[in-house]
């Protein structure tokens, strides 16, 4: 379990105020122009030390992500902060940027500096409207401190953050659906290539970054890539701030060790799975868009990337979505399924035609007039989707539904044969 | 509610906003303005946009009415009819239907409208079921305009709408009494 | 260059390619929607899926760059099976009404479900449905059926300028609207019509009218402006049902204008089909004979400076040629031809035309538009012009009325002395064009017109120096010229070199007895008092009102003729259709008239009146080498041996002595001859020699092929080692054999190939292993791969021929009434063997 000292986010849930003052006191904002005078090598360098893996779902490693930026100074790089945290039963950025904006405005500052950015945006999703007002209030805060604007921090850099707040869409989560947002135009995925590195927003090489990957930066400088990489196990490294939702006694997020057992991780944070472990059915470990697992994998598989891909399911955003014995499973991968219909932005055809009829699908297993060749219909359509589309919002689509039946499709049928038969 | 505004124009501190918002994207980037103005639009006019606001916030950006009408209809944000002094928006993605968010609905139903959309008799609130909030772990939750109530229960629901209705608004945030999203132990 | 494999092939392709772009140039077509050359990649549709070695997922192959050493599949399991899923969803909400489409029959999802897509859809839910848009009057919409490949989105902000398409709402809901839907206000609009792969954008006019199938297809020339746009018109009987772009990379590019397309409505309306004569003011029909004896008492009886000739805006070369002959021949000084009133006293082709032709705009850094709207005057060109401003923000200026051409331009002013100014460098535009290399000027026709225009050309003129208008390759001096016929007519001189069309409408009622008006509309008959006019036209406009006598003409899709554009380009129009009733066409009219006159020329053929053009203006012919492609001159036959003869054709020099060429070339002259003449090749003459050779032989390489069939396809295939046959590769990633496939994998695997002269195919077509062969209602046998027609099957090879007789049949056959009896001699044989 994580030290108390260790934790780097040491007012996620708001005990003391997000103002600069109290953030000062936490250690935010400290010597950062030191930190800035080691130079953007070093700085890369020690990101790629830590083995930090970008918190936003993909869990690419963010040094070599920011190494990827061209160093031409005559270029106009960005660094764009994705706030849109949208992925169901992912709620842990907003408690960063409610709670301990400071950490993620001197990580803008720094891995702007690292990648030759004078600019960053932050684009929040709408909803946060409330978030938006508090991450607003930091950064006129840092602003009037001087450690943001011209010559931030002292460190002779200039630099400028500016907020951009989404309007509801979950494919503005899509790194390239975001730069287009922030152009003003809908949020549709680009094609790749050019990446963002080479061509982002307004044309510009830009990096896209989760706000966790970026608030936890500070820390990693501070005390060195090699603490950080000292969590987890190698390529899983660090801590993480774990989302924990569903049918658990007591849901919360809370910052942890990378690789903890998911079982451990439950029962010491959540008070565990409503009605005990035995009354565990499966569990969503990484955000809606991965294959859920079952009971029997959750009792043994550590929570970081590595072991959960090995179980055919993923990290993602480590939100941990808890569904115990009474669950409907095909009931909630249905409203999955419906989120990914609703949020689809309809650009491609896979995505745009099949999203809707996996939903309808489900809608029809879940009603019991279907039998086993529905299921393999269904089956087959989420292939259809997989690796054909624009973006990964198709897979993220089709996943929780071949993870469904993966796992359940004996039970699933068993019922269908009770419906028939009744 | 429902007549045309004729000649919308940003009234005066908006016209600054306006202005202050411009001044964070690049000088001929003037589109990239389009959310965040048809946003502060749409909360001058009683949170809700007309086909001439949006031409307005268009011509204001000098872009085509088309493409701000695009960006009105693919997010979900932008209203193009009132829904009433308060807009109750339910989540109802898994994290909040497994906490028993059809429970909420059922309050909704009860206290506002019997279908979605549609405007309590006394013309004050609407509702609608919306996709995850991203607020999972004070699941189940709604968002009434901008604020969020969490940890709900049908009773806690009925008790917030009560609240507004008689003008004595209880605390954002959870109604069990927690701390944000920190666990209760 | 790079190298890649693709499906185990090595090839060499040229670098900055796409994956799919290369696969093109390997001969293999990969399916797409969403794909056009001259749009933006969108890569939404996701047709195009391949494997690529070394990715884990399939890629879009239009928009994914080639590597080098890159290897790419196109017909594994895996891409056939992408492929399949896609054609599936785009289903599933496409309505299956094909049957009472439009775009039945050329439809690109059709072609591809049969090609691609699953046996059979497992869609078991309700069908989105989504309501028409309104969209102007041109273009119908059926929004069920759209597949959102946004082909029209791009279109319409790329080419056509104007942010008014785009898709509202997002996923399943997603839809194609203009805002309020409101018309497309474009004048390109219609030719999203032709983008739109499936049926949900089709032409109101052409709504319900006929199936693609059933229509004649003919290339011609446009005529509504000055551009000269390459068409295509197809004809239902004699009716032309629609008019579409032909591909020209030198002119329009594959877009038309609106006008181009719509036009050929007037075609059927307010026809004139006989010869009438104006008694007690009203008009009675009369014979040929009575009309043009008639006309010629006149002629005879009238002095020749009381005898005027006003030549219209849709005159072609060869009428526009006879006139002036006869004009002269009479004596007759009074002759022309620019109605917009141009007062310039031209001395040398290039004073007139736009030098720097079309193409030159994409090589242009600058430009400079004096008095002209180009959008409205010529849609193409502005476009055209559009395209090189976005793409290259070069300075462009603008000096006339300040009117929306859809691209920014610098404003200066409407005013003369701006000209003056930029002259002597007081005007901050004289830098950007003293400073280009390849500087345009284009002055409009309201420039030409003004009663100060000969001072203002000359001023004109002298920009040529000042900014180095006029180098070795590049002549930036442009006069846009607005109409078909202007820059023919001028070519000929049927101009005042010193007077104006003012001078004639402006004169005394009784200075011209005589006004003999060729399809000249615009003017203003009223002040020509008791003149007699006679009116050669086409339809009952503003001359056929005013004239005592109508001679009946053929319209521009009823005719073989010449026309030259705005650039000097000659170009050839084809006969689509017949005029209607006794209506002739208008060389024959002054030909016959000067027989009648008993002048000493006269033509026997319109060869005969091409060759005197030549002769007389033989730069015309240097330009149609050069320019009109694959066009095939048939040089100086009298000095060649009987049956050799030159082909004018770059591609074809290598292939001309090629024995078998010559063989059929011999079998087809011999089996014409007979036909026509009902003798032997050898015991023509040489004008009739010539008559068949001109019309019996195709005007390119391509129908040239058509001819001589597959063999000398064949061979140039193996010539430049090209690939397999697109059909056994098709079949072959099929994995099946050329026999084994469906009828409908057949046709897709034809019809894919020749996209172009692509013919609707009726089921009861024949395939064989070299081609398609159809026989319509009428069995007169089409072609849908002309290059591969069966020349073996006996009866075969009679209908082919029997269909070229059939047309240069109707070709030559005065009127209608002649045209249908001949038809019907040769028809009837046929008859009876079908039956
Ligand atoms: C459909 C979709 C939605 C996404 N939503 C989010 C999101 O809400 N927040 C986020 O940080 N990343 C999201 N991502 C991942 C981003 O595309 C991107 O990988 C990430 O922001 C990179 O940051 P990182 O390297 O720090 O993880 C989403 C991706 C997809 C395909
Ligand atoms: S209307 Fe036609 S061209 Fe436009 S998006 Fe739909 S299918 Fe494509
Ligand atoms: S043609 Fe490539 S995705 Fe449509």
């Amino acid at each position: 379990m994580l030290q108390e000292k260790d934790k780097i986010f040491t007012n996620l849930f708001g005990d003391e105020s997000y103002s600069l003052k109290s953030a000062l006191k936490r250690g935010d904002w400290d010597k950062t122009k030191n930190l800035i005078a080691n130079g953007r090598e070093w700085i890369i360098d020690e990101m790629k030390k830590s083995e930090l893996r970008g918190r936003g779902g993909a869990g690419f490693p963010t040094g070599l992500k920011w190494s990827f930026m061209p160093k031409d100074p005559d270029l106009t790089n960005y660094l764009v902060v994705n706030a849109d945290e949208s992925e169901p039963g992912t709620c842990k950025d907003r408690d960063m940027i409610r709670n301990e904006p400071h950490k993620l405005i001197e990580g803008c500052l720094l891995a702007s500096f690292a990648m030759n950015a004078h600019t960053c945006y932050i684009y929040i999703r709408g909803e946060y409207f409330n978030e938006s007002v508090v991450l607003q209030k930091a950064i006129d805060e840092a602003y009037e401190a001087g450690l943001i604007g011209k010559n931030a921090s002292g460190s002779g850099w200039d630099f400028d953050i500016y907020l951009h707040r989404g309007a509801g869409a979950y494919i503005c989560g899509e790194e390239t659906a975001l730069l287009e947002s922030l152009e003003g135009k809908k949020g549709l995925p680009r094609l790749k290539p050019p990446f963002p590195a080479n061509k982002g927003l307004y044309g510009s090489p830009t990096t896209v970054n989760n706000v966790e990957t970026i608030a936890v930066v500070p820390s990693i400088l501070r005390r060195g890539g090699e603490w950080f990489a000292s969590f987890g196990r190698p390529k899983n490294t660090g801590t993480k701030v774990f989302c924990i939702s569903g049918h658990v006694n007591n849901p919360c997020n809370i910052e942890e060790e990378m690789g903890m057992p998911l079982k451990e991780l439950i029962e010491k944070h959540a008070g565990g799975v409503r009605g005990g472990w035995s009354n565990l059915k499966a569990i969503i470990p990484g955000g809606s868009s991965v294959p859920l697992i079952p009971k029997k994998t959750c009792d043994t598989v550590l929570m970081d990337f590595d072991s959960l891909s090995a179980v055919k399911s993923g990290l993602g955003t480590a939100a941990v979505i808890v569904m115990d014995q009474s669950t409907d499973l095909v009931k909630a991968i249905a409203k999955l399924s419906h989120f990914y219909k609703h949020e689809s932005c309809g650009q491609c055809t896979p995505c745009r035609e099949g999203t809707g009829w996996m939903w309808r699908m489900m809608e029809k297993i879940g009603s019991g007039h279907a039998n086993s060749s529905d299921i393999d219909k269904l089956l087959d359509v989420t292939k259809q989707i997989e690796g054909h589309t624009i973006c990964a919002l198709g897979d993220a689509a089709a996943w929780p539904i071949q993870g469904l039946f993966r796992h359940f499709r004996d039970e699933i049928e068993d019922q269908l044969k009770k419906i028939k038969a009744a | 509610m429902s007549e045309l505004k004729e000649n919308f124009t940003f009234n005066e501190g908006n016209l600054i906003e306006a202005k202050k918002i411009l001044s964070k994207y690049p000088e001929d980037r003037k589109q990239s303005a389009v959310m965040p103005l048809l946003d502060l639009a749409q909360r001058q006019n009683e949170n809700w946009l007309t086909r001439e606001i949006v031409e307005y916030v268009a011509n204001y950006l000098e872009m085509p009415f088309i493409r701000a009408w695009e960006v009105v209809t693919f997010y979900s944000m932008y209203y193009t009819k009132y829904n009433g002094k308060y807009l109750v928006q339910v989540c109802g993605t898994t994290p909040c239907w497994l906490r028993g968010s059809d429970q909420i609905v059922k309050a909704c139903k009860e206290m506002i409208a019997p279908t979605q959309n549609t405007l309590s008799k006394d013309g004050i609130f609407s509702w609608m079921q919306v996709e995850c909030l991203g607020a999972c772990v004070n699941a189940p939750l709604i968002q009434i305009n901008d604020d969020y109530y969490e940890d709900l229960t049908y009773d806690s629901t009925k008790n917030v709408l009560q609240s507004l209705i008689d003008g004595t608004p209880v605390e954002v945030g959870s109604q069990s009494g927690r701390k944000s999203s920190k666990a209760v132990s | 260059m790079v190298k890649v494999k693709i499906n185990g092939n090595d090839i060499e392709v040229a670098d900055g390619l796409t994956i799919l772009q290369a696969c093109e140039e390997a001969g293999l077509e990969i399916p797409r929607f969403c794909y056009h050359d001259r749009l933006s990649i969108a890569g939404n549709c996701r047709m195009c899926l391949v494997d690529v070695e070394g990715s884990p997922k399939p890629v879009a192959s239009c928009a994914m760059p080639i590597n080098d050493g890159m290897s790419i599949h196109t017909n594994t399991q895996s891409v056939k099976k992408a492929r399949e899923g896609v054609m599936e969803f785009l289903l599933i909400n496409h309505p299956l009404d094909c049957p009472v489409c439009d775009q039945g029959g050329e439809c690109d999802l059709q072609d591809q479900t049969v090609a691609f897509g699953p046996e059979n859809s497992r869609f078991e839910e309700n069908k989105r449905s989504v309501d028409e848009k309104h969209m102007g009057p041109l273009i119908k919409t059926y929004m069920t059926r759209c597949i959102h490949c946004t082909r029209c989105i791009r279109f319409a902000d790329e080419v056509a300028g104007v942010n008014q398409l785009g898709a509202v709402n997002r996923g399943e809901n997603m839809e194609i609207t203009t805002y309020l839907e409101k018309s497309i206000d474009s004048e390109l609009s219609a030719n999203i019509v032709d983008l739109c792969p499936v049926g949900a954008l089709t032409s109101k006019p052409y709504q319900f009218e006929a199936r693609p199938w059933e229509l004649k297809k003919t290339q011609t020339i446009d005529v509504m402006d000055g551009v000269g746009s390459n068409v295509r018109v197809d004809t239902y009987g004699w009716k032309v049902k629609r008019v579409l772009p032909v591909l020209n990379e030198d002119i329009n590019e594959e877009w038309i204008s609106d006008k181009t397309r719509y036009a050929c409505d007037g075609l059927l309306n307010q026809r004139i089909d006989t010869p009438l004569i104006k008694k007690d003011k009203s008009f009675s029909e009369i014979s040929w004979n009575e009309a043009l004896g008639n006309l010629k008492e006149d002629l005879l009886t009238t002095k020749p400076e009381e005898v005027a000739f006003l030549l219209g805006d849709f005159v072609d070369l060869e009428t526009a040629y006879l006139t002036k002959k006869l004009a002269d021949d009479l004596n007759i000084k009074t002759i022309e031809c620019r109605q917009e009133g141009c007062k310039i006293p031209f001395n040398h082709r290039s004073q007139f035309l736009f030098n720097s032709k079309i193409k030159g705009i994409d090589e242009t850094d600058c430009i400079l538009i004096i008095g002209s709207n180009v959008r409205e005057e010529a849609a193409i060109i502005n476009s055209r012009i559009r395209k090189n401003i976005v793409s290259k923000n070069i300075p462009i200026a603008l000096i006339g009325n300040n009117v929306d051409l859809t691209y920014d331009y610098d404003y200066l002013g409407n005013d003369i002395n701006i000209i003056t100014d930029i002259l002597n460098e007081k005007n901050p535009f004289s830098d950007e064009l003293l400073r280009a290399k390849k500087p345009m000027v284009i002055i409009g026709q309201s420039v030409l017109n003004r009663d100060d225009s000969l001072q203002i050309y000359s001023l004109l003129e002298t920009f040529t120096d000042k900014f180095n208008l006029i180098q070795d390759e590049w002549n930036g001096f442009n006069i846009l010229q607005l109409t078909a016929a202007r820059a023919g007519g001028l070519e000929v001189g049927a101009f005042q070199r010193s007077r104006t069309l003012d001078d004639i409408l402006d004169s005394s009622s009784d200075k011209y007895r005589i006004i003999i008006s060729i399809g000249a509309d615009e003017v203003n008959y009223d002040k020509l008092g008791n003149s007699k006019i006679i009116y050669i036209g086409t339809h009952g406009d503003r001359g056929a009102n005013a004239a005592q006598l109508i001679l009946p003409s053929a319209a521009y899709t009823e005719k073989d003729s010449i026309y030259i554009n705005t650039e000097g380009r000659v170009q050839f129009a084809n006969k689509a259709s017949f005029p209607p009733g006794d209506a002739k066409e208008d060389w024959k009219i002054i030909n016959q008239l000067s027989e009648l006159m008993k002048l000493d020329w006269s033509f026997i053929s319109q060869t005969d009146v091409r060759d005197a053009i030549f002769s007389d203006f033989p730069h015309l012919t240097e330009d149609f080498n050069e320019l009109s492609n694959g066009f095939i001159k048939i040089l100086d036959n009298k000095t060649k041996d009987e049956n050799e003869f030159v082909l004018k054709d770059t591609r074809s020099i290598k292939e001309k002595k090629s024995d078998t060429l010559n063989g059929n070339i011999k079998e087809f002259e011999e089996n014409s001859a007979q036909k026509i003449f009902k003798s032997y090749w050898k015991d023509l003459n040489d004008r009739q020699r010539e008559y068949l050779r001109k019309y019996n032989y195709p005007e390119s390489w391509s129908e040239f092929t058509e001819y001589f069939g597959f063999k000398v396809v064949n061979d140039i295939k193996k010539k430049n080692n090209v690939i397999l046959p697109y059909e056994e590769s098709y079949a072959e990633s099929l994995g099946k054999s050329w026999d084994d496939l469906t009828y409908n994998q057949k046709k897709w695997a034809y019809t894919k190939r020749n996209k172009n002269n692509l013919i609707g195919l009726a089921d009861d077509a024949i395939f064989t292993p070299e081609g398609i062969v159809v026989l319509n209602d009428n069995q007169e046998a089409y072609y849908a791969e002309p290059k591969e027609i069966f020349f073996e099957n006996k009866s075969l090879s009679l209908s082919i021929n029997d269909f070229y007789i059939n047309d240069s049949i109707s070709r030559h056959s005065n009127t209608m009434a002649e045209c249908s009896r001949a038809r019907n001699e040769i028809r009837n044989p046929i008859k009876e063997k079908a039956s």
